[in-house]
């Protein structure tokens, strides 16, 4: 398992050829990347806060939750907090198991839980001005699934 | 003494990211009740304890939570991650 929580870009594809090279015995690797995008036009960045004393090991749980539900060979996340662009790249997750099922349905649990249980807070800059992203009643019920 | 962080918009409605409290309170919910009696803008902050989320010792738990041995406690809203 590798988590990292940082405020430096990464290369996502770098990253996930460097994770697929160090897995062994897995058959299947899934991953998603998460970007800034913009909204209606009027988004000009996304500044992240978060809790630094928890964050890493509050990530790490959801990951040993992860690999215990699931026959993983390997997990990885990676998160950015601070100021981001629009286009920029948020975080990433990335999945190996021995079966493509296992890897996916992993790498959207993990993805379900880091946005509700990860202590990371979106704030939303735009020409108009800034705001806090609301959690979704949505997001919540996604947990559900699981 | 207890450790006390504030997170996203209840760090900036309280005016600030961290202070040190001296508390009696047993539990997460007798310290918010001790806060809110402090200022306006604790009362404002903590005006909905649905909209808030609690860690102690960087782990989330609920309001009625004990506070025995605790040494950091931490607001904030729902996480937006991801």
């Amino acid at each position: 398992m590798t988590v990292r929580v940082q405020s430096d870009e990464f290369d996502a594809g770098a990253e996930l050829n460097a994770f697929t090279a160090e897995v062994a015995g897995a058959g299947a690797i899934v991953s998603f990347t998460g970007v800034v995008r913009d909204v209606d036009g009027g988004l000009t960045a996304m500044e992240i806060e978060h809790y630094p004393a928890m964050t890493e090991s509050a990530i790490a749980k959801i990951v040993k939750e992860a690999q215990s539900r699931w026959n993983l060979a390997d997990a990885l996340v990676i998160h950015r907090y601070g100021r981001l662009e629009t286009g920029a790249q948020i975080m990433m997750v990335a999945t190996a198991s021995r079966h493509r099922v296992d890897a996916f349905q992993a790498a959207e649990f993990l993805m379900d839980y880091l946005k509700s249980r990860a202590p990371f807070w979106k704030k939303e800059l735009t020409k108009d001005g800034e705001s806090w992203v609301e959690a979704r009643d949505e997001d919540e019920d996604a947990l559900g699934r699981w | 003494m207890i450790d006390v962080l504030y997170f996203a918009w209840v760090r900036e409605r309280i005016g600030l990211p961290k202070e040190q409290i001296e508390t009696n309170a047993t539990t997460v919910a007798e310290l918010v009740d001790e806060l809110r009696q402090r200022e306006e803008r604790y009362a404002l902050a903590f005006s909905d304890l649905r909209a808030l989320r609690v860690a102690v010792d960087q782990e989330l738990t609920e309001f009625d939570a004990p506070l025995a041995g605790a040494r950091e406690v931490a607001f904030f809203p729902p996480m937006t991650g991801g």
